[in-house]
């Protein structure tokens, strides 16, 4: 459903069609860069599309700049610089890592290593029961017998 | 008069919502059984009316009555009747409307196959989900009405629904979604009546497992066909963007995978109660702050849908009230017993914990990448986005660490397993692996490829460990066929699930790596080479459907001078909206798609003309309906019917 | 100890909700310009009705103006254009018109048609002042001060309730010195 409500989004801009170009390159490693570009910016007049795909006018100036730029032999961080510089950090689909994205790239990070600690510290103190293992069980004796009688059906 | 019945019906539901979220929750807590039982014709009351008031909008729908608003906005007399029907669920508030039946057949599906649960049990999940239904039915009325009349004067002809929307995938596709989300208030229904109750036993996890299991797999069947649909018909070939959109049905399914696991330990093992709980929570929690972001309007994706900052905030204190209570309720209530069982290092229930953590962290990069626009936008520190560069950067390594450990616990037993085992039982399998993974980039491609190779060998690994531990069920059984037999659906359905994550792993990395795409003016006549195929441009000629005019163009393409297909795309103007569409063309195959796009004409009948070569594509696809498919295998387990009455009535 | 831990999930829920909260009085889609206390950029093109005029940056310094960015083919432009004249009339600031990739004798018909109030018209036809200046759809609106230093941007229609909004900032100039 979700999708279908995005849709509703794009067609408000009359842009739900392919943005198509004919742009010829001089070599085959420019196109790729201007293919990763207009992947990687977005278009700041749309909802949420980047430049490859949206038919906005704005988005095909954006990718006639680009096609030129890169034709004037500019380098991909001029020519992001330069979108920048115009449009802000918004059109930027790869945040840069600053301070104030830190833990939007960080975060998960930090929080992949806290989950791992966490699951050594369980098992830890788990392992070690194997010891004294009669004290935990006695604990709660009715759920080791329900589970018990669970363990043996599967058993079967 | 319909459409009154409709809205009548609506609020005769929320009567007995609000009825069904009160009687039978104060049953239990005071052990009224008579206050109990009205839990169950109260489900089926609720949900009769829902579907009366459901059946008076698609007969509004199927009428033309364009003195209906919600009518005139989202249909025509020129659309074809299937068309009518699905745009009953072609804006905001239809779609709501089918999110409240989906949620009203769920509690009737609960009051129904529950033959072996407590009473009590029964009286609580059920009151529970008439609490959640009394407040979607409540939104419904108070905001988004769908029978509200355009009077005395109303229009003579419809605006149409969205061409994009006039497809079969569309048809589809939210249905199976919204099967999916509200599914998930199953097992939150059970976790809040195991919080309620304080009965958190292998019963509890078995009696949620199944209904887990098959709201999982709805989910990942619509985000499947979402995807597939995106893909055929928006023109970009692309099969997905990370929009907020996506991310929001992709985060209640991540944490239903960590669920579905998670439930299995406890299960078996009666370990991890606290956690599942919370992840039972924070499934169905999820789901809530999608339809939020989605209705809401705080994101750019779907700001123009949702025009009403009122509805906005009739959603969030209802997740104020959902989420907040459920979390409270936990934070007070979740059992904070020492472990009842212990297990080692290489056990099972150690890889799944880890597991665990990668499908949460997962989870929480797309919520983190999501949201973190508004968050900084809210602190007043300007706009930025966030987007796919951000997730693949991200989402991908955790994912391969996942599947790693995905392979691990193959080998692994409950308790424990000695390192010797492991070894001797994964050699093989990595070894294979890594080995095809090399060669595959050298056959396949032009040469080595980095990216290749891990993707590959990931997909592998896990298709070989699975085929491993396969294999070793037989070790000791003398008939094959036997043991086919003896081995439970449960067992099939993860296999079928896990061969499903490596036939999706295979389709990504190789139509990320390998696709090729060239954007050409084309004249008639003219031919464009791509991945050895040419494809030759006929010409366009004028077709007329039901209710648009386009342009189709006949492109022909050959391989080595053999014709292969003729592809026929089109350029449509639909006569109401006036809009332009693509429709895209494609010669579709097991391993590689052809996809031809049609742009702008351009001067001497030319036209702008894209077109892709798309390896190992559908295997996107084929590996989330393997998923898909391997839990609701799952749900046939013998177990969950016989044994659950079993231990109801041990319990009861 | 412990009992604590499970009352985190709840913490950081409420964290997300005043978040959330505070989401829904925000407009996603509004831009803030990049140009922002930064100068107009340089630029040598020819004047609308005047086609042997070349205008530059000089032309905009001396006096605080609005730049109003506008074209013929977009309708919500010709929705403020009667605004645009109640503003011109009392004077309190002068309007320089930017004709955004639109065709000139249509734009020249239009001021005919529907009344002037732009002080000059900048003529980019190409779309490339409008590209450096951050635009990214008519009608936008700037506000400049006598430095031709951009203070602020409007995207959308200029409503009366825009107007009084452009004047506080204004005023608030007026109080403060420095600028």
């Amino acid at each position: 459903m979700f999708r279908f409500l995005l849709l509703l989004m794009l067609f408000s801009l009359n842009s739900a069609y392919a943005a198509i170009d004919t742009y010829e390159f001089k070599d085959a490693d420019k196109q790729a860069r201007f293919h990763d570009l207009v992947a990687d910016l977005r278009c700041p007049k749309c909802q949420n599309q980047n430049l490859a795909d949206s038919n906005a006018a704005i988005a095909q100036d954006l990718r006639q700049k680009i096609y030129e730029m890169l034709d004037a032999e500019r380098s991909n961080s001029e020519i992001i610089d330069y979108m920048v510089a115009r449009y802000g950090d918004f059109v930027l689909y790869e945040p840069r890592f600053n301070s104030q994205n830190a833990i939007l790239w960080l975060g998960p990070f930090v929080l992949l290593i806290a989950g791992l600690l966490v699951v050594i510290f369980l098992v830890r103190q788990r392992s070690k029961k194997n010891t004294s293992e009669d004290s935990s069980m006695a604990l709660d004796a009715q759920q080791q017998k329900s589970l018990q009688k669970v363990l043996n059906k599967d058993k079967k | 008069m319909i459409p009154e019945l409709g809205e009548f019906a609506l609020i005769l539901a929320l009567g007995f919502s609000v009825i069904l979220a009160i009687v039978p929750l104060y049953g239990a807590a005071s052990l009224k059984t008579l206050w109990m039982e009205y839990a169950k014709p109260l489900a089926k009351a609720q949900f009769t009316f829902m579907l009366i008031s459901f059946i008076c909008l698609g007969y509004a729908f199927a009428q033309d009555d364009f003195s209906v608003q919600y009518v005139a906005n989202h249909s025509n007399s020129q659309l074809p009747m299937q068309f009518k029907i699905s745009a009953v669920w072609g804006g905001h508030e239809g779609s709501l409307l089918l999110w409240a039946l989906i949620l009203s057949g769920w509690t009737l599906a609960v009051s129904l196959f529950s033959k072996g649960l407590p009473l009590d049990m029964l009286a609580r999940v059920l009151g529970v989900m008439g609490i959640i239904a009394t407040g979607f039915i409540s939104f419904l009325l108070w905001t988004s009405s769908p029978f509200l009349r355009y009077l005395p004067r109303y229009p003579t002809d419809g605006a149409d629904l969205n061409p994009l929307l006039q497809d079969f995938g569309l048809i589809v596709h939210p249905p199976l979604l919204y099967m999916g989300y509200v599914g998930f208030s199953v097992a939150f229904a059970f976790a809040i009546a195991a919080l309620l109750s304080g009965r958190l036993d292998a019963a509890w996890a078995r009696w949620s497992r199944p209904w887990t299991n098959i709201a999982w797999a709805f989910l990942g069947a619509g985000i499947t066909l979402g995807s597939w649909w995106a893909y055929y018909e928006l023109g970009w070939g692309g099969w997905w963007f990370w929009d907020p959109v996506e991310n929001a049905s992709l985060m209640p399914w991540l944490v239903g995978t960590a669920l579905m696991h998670s439930l299995a330990v406890t299960e078996k093992r009666g370990v991890f109660k606290s956690w599942t709980l919370l992840l039972a929570i924070f499934a169905f929690s999820l789901s809530l702050l999608g339809t939020f972001l989605v209705r809401s309007g705080v994101l750019t994706s779907v700001h123009a849908f949702a025009s009403d900052p009122e509805r906005g905030f009739f959603i969030l204190v209802l997740l104020v009230l959902t989420i907040g209570g459920s979390l409270t309720l936990y934070a007070f209530k979740a059992p904070n017993v020492k472990s009842e069982s212990s297990f080692g290092w290489l056990s099972r229930e150690m890889l799944l914990l880890v597991n665990n953590v990668f499908l949460v962290v997962m989870a929480v990069t797309v919520l983190l990448g999501t949201l973190y626009p508004l968050l900084i936008d809210a602190l007043g520190a300007g706009k930025i986005s966030v987007g796919p560069p951000y997730f693949n950067a991200l989402f991908v390594p955790i994912m391969g660490l996942m599947v790693i450990c995905l392979g691990l616990s193959t080998a692994a037993r409950w308790r424990d397993t000695s390192i010797e085992n492991v070894k001797q039982q994964l050699m093989l399998p990595a070894m294979a692996s890594l080995a095809i993974g090399v060669i595959f980039p050298f056959i396949y491609g032009d040469g080595f490829n980095i990216r290749v190779f891990i993707g590959m060998s990931l997909s592998l690994w896990i298709i070989t460990t699975v085929a491993q531990e396969f294999k070793g069920k037989f070790r000791t059984s003398s008939s094959v066929v036997g043991k086919l037999k003896q081995l439970s659906p449960s067992y099939y359905g993860m296999m079928l699930a896990h061969i499903g994550v490596a036939v999706t792993a295979i389709g990504i990395t190789l139509v990320s790596i390998y696709s090729e795409e060239r954007d050409m003016r084309l004249a008639p006549g003219e031919v464009i080479e791509l991945a050895d195929y040419q494809f030759k441009f006929l010409g366009t000629k004028p077709v007329k459907g039901a209710n648009y005019v386009a342009d189709q163009a006949t492109i022909e393409i050959s391989l080595d001078g053999e014709k292969v297909v003729s592809l026929h795309p089109e350029k449509r103007r639909y006569n109401v909206k006036r809009s332009m569409m693509t429709e895209a063309a494609i010669d579709p195959g097991l391993f590689r798609d052809l996809y031809v796009a049609l742009g702008e004409p351009l001067a001497d009948g030319a036209w702008a003309v894209r077109v892709h070569y798309k390896p190992y594509v559908r295997w996107l696809w084929l590996g989330g309906l393997l998923m898909a498919l391997g839990g609701i295998l799952t749900v046939f387990d013998r177990r969950y019917r016989k044994n659950a009455k079993q231990q109801g009535v041990a319990h009861a | 100890m412990p009992r604590l831990l499970l009352f985190i999930p709840l913490a950081l829920f409420g964290v997300l909700i005043l978040f959330l909260w505070k989401g829904l009085s925000i407009d996603p889609r509004e831009l803030p310009s990049a140009l922002i206390d930064k100068p107009f950029p340089a630029f040598k093109v020819e004047a609308l009705l005047q086609p042997e005029r070349q205008l530059t940056t000089a032309d905009l310094i001396g006096k605080p103006i609005l730049v109003n960015v506008w074209a013929t083919w977009c309708p919500s432009c010709r929705q403020e254009h009667n605004q645009l004249l109640r503003i011109a009339q009392e004077n309190k600031i002068a309007i320089i018109g930017l004709n955004y990739k639109d065709n000139r004798q249509a734009a020249t018909q239009w001021l005919t048609e529907l009344g002037n109030p732009y002080q000059f018209n900048i003529y980019d036809e190409s779309g490339m002042l409008g590209l450096d200046l951050g635009v990214y759809g008519a009608p936008e609106t700037y506000l400049l001060d006598a430095q031709g230093i951009v203070r602020f941007r409007h995207v959308g229609v200029v409503t009366e309730q825009t107007w009084q909004e452009l004047q506080a900032i204004m005023q608030s100039w007026g109080a403060n010195k420095n600028v």
